[in-house]
């Protein structure tokens, strides 16, 4: 329909270079996939806004909201599970996770992301009923896009722009709560002394709300979005597609052409409805392509007019491309549960399970008790006034858990050396050592360790456990450096 | 080329009119708004020319209406650091510096930036370790360490700063630590330094000890390092009796210490240092694990002289 004529005696040379955009105006519809659309944007939207301000108790050392991103001092928290940075891989595991679970989806039901879940569709969709609940349906809106500018079109497009306006800034407004106390900032915020960043990131993300949810739309699924071109090559031909049935539809005709030639045409009455009621304005009939994001809204709208003329639904279905060419040569179509198990999405379930399981059980297993040990290297060993050898070291634990816990400091092997510390003098060193370390964080701590005159260098160990119930330890070897070593 | 030119079938998109074995590009017309975006960015592009320095000219680059410039913000966030560092530099300059440990939060900050401050000032003679030029090594001996529980002034903090503020021998200054290890060559015979170096190195247990070297040392060198060798921190004389050396600990090395002795310097820092960056360099000297703890008696070094003499 939009497709230039094949001869173009004497193009406009801009026109040929750029392409006006042709507005969409997708007519409401009601139907199965449209209400799992609003559910789905129900949920997603719900997730998106309520989340940062549910609570969560962590007993008085942290803090209390169920899904925080503590940036300032590096922490992670999601209901009972905090991540430290050392821990990124959590992160990226579930980084992995969503890439693969995105494999899955695509393999067995095409672009289901891009129809009901990607944030672009869902605000996209959002707008799209802001513009019908001020403008009205489709054809008001055509008659109002065309209607030269007036005091009416003014009011309808500025009240419509500050709903936009109001969507975005909530948009915005909600992300930065992810990033500190959503109640302690939304005070800060109004009150105008919260950090500078906040309000930076809400201006943006407004401006990127509005503009690309408002005005760009099917441009961003488009021209922008690198999604629908690889998903494009991770779907095949067991995959299932928004699918017209051309065999069936095929001549297309109207009731009436078709009362006279019954064996001349097909189911398709050519109404239109599939291309009205689409999101991206494209015609579902031209085949597969890359602005079908299968949000199914045609067939929902296909199978209304089916029903009303009394022909069979289904003229425009989930279909794989290989039950199409069975369906054509007049054979059954598989089940559809054999469509979805197959090898392909199998082991991609398997993969991706894999890597859940193996993150909870390191979840499950991981100690909140963590030393690590930093040998001095310049000097490397000195030697003391009685002839004693001193060596020194940087040692980090990590309390993990939210409330303050004394650790037991003890060496492990150099069996006549003692300990003592930055804080804990030398007259008072021994081979173990108490040391206490706040809530939630990680303390270092000057260790000396001195042996006699004449011990041989050696490897041994730091050992750190934690005192009280449930202890946990962890060591970390070291080597004690002697002078006569050093010359070597 | 025009006239290969053709509409393609399945996107009815007009092709660019070439063809590589086979393979044609779609002419794809642009979106409009594309076009906008790009005119956005020349915009851009123009205000940032305006309001920042960009244009390269002989001297330099234009300066931009807003006077933007890296070294200006450089200066900017340095004046931040320091006046955000106001405060504690008040603080430490108020508190005595043997007061200090009371502080740990004060404390810990001094021992910070006296390491900032050691790395400047002090790492040339004494290693960026402040291991000084150690025993073992090979390099130029006489650079004390200051890692070790070993001092020859004193090791409290409150010793250490006047170290770092009078110096050690520095001429025409009358607080500065001051001491002179008198020559022996030629004044003592060649057996007698044998005997006298047996002495010192009994005092480990590296050498028989004698009655003549016993009464050499009583004669010489008691006055200064104490009738048992143990030094004596009121005139920087070390103790013989551990098993640190300054200058080397072997029977050769501690020959040419006594006949042709070696008297180490240290400058004065506290005409080129502030008072505040002196006590933090004591902290950081005072926390690599020999300080000692100050004892009130132990500052009057009038009561030690009178009592060894």
């Amino acid at each position: 329909m939009n497709r230039p004529d094949p001869i173009r005696p004497n193009p406009d040379a801009e026109d040929a270079l750029f392409e006006k955009r042709t507005q969409v105006h997708p007519q409401r519809i009601d139907g199965n996939f449209r209400r799992l659309k609003w559910a789905v944007m129900i949920v997603t939207l719900a997730i998106y806004y309520i989340t940062p301000w549910l609570r969560w108790d962590r007993g008085p050392y942290a803090p209390d909201q169920a899904v925080l991103v503590d940036l300032a001092n590096r922490r992670f928290y999601m209901f009972g599970i905090e991540i430290w940075p050392h821990e990124f891989y959590f992160v990226a595991g579930l980084l992995i996770m969503a890439g693969i679970g995105l494999f899955l989806v695509t393999s067995a039901v095409g672009r289901a992301w891009c129809g009901y879940a990607c944030p672009q569709t869902v605000w996209t969709d959002l707008f799209q009923h802001v513009d019908r609940f001020v403008d009205g349906d489709r054809n008001a809106r055509m008659r109002l896009d065309r209607a030269p500018w007036g005091a009416g079109k003014i009011a309808r497009r500025g009240s419509k722009w500050m709903i936009y306006l109001v969507i975005s800034f909530w948009t915005g407004g909600a992300w930065i709560m992810y990033f500190a106390d959503a109640p302690t900032l939304t005070v800060d915020f109004w009150s105008g002394t919260a950090a500078p960043v906040a309000y930076i990131t809400v201006a943006i993300l407004t401006l990127t709300t509005f503009v690309l949810g408002g005005f760009l739309r099917e441009q961003v699924c488009i021209y922008m979005c690198p999604w629908p071109r690889i998903q494009s090559a991770m779907l095949d031909e067991k995959s299932l597609l928004v699918t017209y049935k051309d065999w069936r539809g095929e001549k297309r005709g109207s009731l009436k052409k078709a009362a006279k030639a019954p064996e001349e045409f097909g189911d398709c009455i050519d109404c239109n409805q599939c291309v009205a009621v689409c999101p991206t304005g494209i015609d579902i009939r031209e085949g597969p392509q890359i602005g079908c994001i299968t949000c199914a809204l045609c067939i929902d709208a296909c199978n209304r007019v089916m029903d009303e003329v009394g022909r069979p639904r289904g003229l425009i279905d989930y279909a794989t491309l290989e039950d199409c060419e069975r369906e054509a040569a007049g054979a059954a179509p598989k089940p559809v549960w054999k469509t979805l198990l197959r090898p392909r999405t199998l082991v991609y379930t398997g993969i991706w399970s894999a890597i859940g399981l193996a993150m909870l059980f390191a979840l499950g297993t991981r100690t909140h008790t963590d030393l690590s040990v930093a040998a001095d290297r310049n000097p490397p060993f000195m030697l003391m006034s009685d002839g004693s050898v001193r060596n020194a070291f940087t040692l980090k634990i990590r309390n993990m858990e939210s409330r303050p816990r004394d650790f037991t400091l003890a060496l492990d092997g150099l069996d006549d050396a003692l300990m003592w510390t930055g804080t804990v003098p030398r007259d008072q060193a021994a081979r173990s050592l108490t040391v206490s370390v706040d809530a939630d964080q990680t303390r270092a701590i000057r260790a000396y360790v001195a042996a006699a005159p004449g011990t041989p260098a050696q490897g041994f160990a730091f050992l750190i456990t934690s005192q009280g119930e449930q202890a946990e330890t962890d060591r970390s070897d070291a080597r004690f450096v002697t002078p006569e070593e050093a010359a070597q | 080329m025009m006239e290969n030119k053709r509409v393609d079938e399945p996107t009815g998109t007009e092709t660019v009119g070439h063809e590589w074995d086979g393979i044609e590009e779609l002419d794809t017309p642009m979106p409009r708004w594309w076009l906008w975006t790009f005119g956005l960015c020349g915009i851009f592009a123009i205000v940032y020319v305006v309001l920042y320095p960009a244009l390269p000219m002989i001297e330099r680059a234009t300066a931009g209406t807003l006077g933007w410039s890296s070294r200006g913000q450089l200066a900017q966030e340095m004046d931040a650091a320091d006046q955000a560092r106001t405060t504690f530099n008040e603080q430490l300059a108020r508190v005595p510096i043997e007061r200090l440990p009371d502080d740990s939060a004060l404390m810990q900050q001094a021992v910070a930036g006296g390491r900032a401050a050691f790395l400047v000032n002090c790492v040339q003679c004494h290693g960026s370790g402040a291991a000084g030029s150690m025993a073992s090594s090979n390099l130029a001996k006489g650079y004390p360490n200051l890692n070790d529980d070993d001092w020859l002034w004193g090791g409290d903090l409150k010793a250490i700063e006047y170290t770092l503020i009078h110096g050690i021998r520095q001429q025409g200054h009358n607080e500065t630590r001051f001491s002179m290890m008198p020559a022996f060559e030629g004044v003592l015979q060649d057996a007698e330094v044998d005997r006298l170096v047996d002495h010192i190195l009994s005092l480990t247990d590296q050498a028989q000890p004698s009655a003549e070297g016993a009464s050499l040392f009583a004669t010489n060198c008691a006055f200064c390092h104490g009738a048992d060798g143990g030094g004596d921190r009121t005139m920087g004389a070390p103790n013989l009796a551990d098993a640190i050396w300054l200058y080397g600990g072997t029977r050769a090395e501690i020959e040419r210490q006594i006949l042709r002795p070696r008297n180490g310097m240290m400058p004065r820092w506290g005409e080129r240092l502030d008072p505040v960056t002196i006590k933090m360099l004591a902290a950081y000297v005072h926390s690599l694990g020999g300080g000692e703890d100050f004892v009130e008696v132990a500052a009057d070094p009038a009561i030690e002289v009178d009592e060894s003499s």
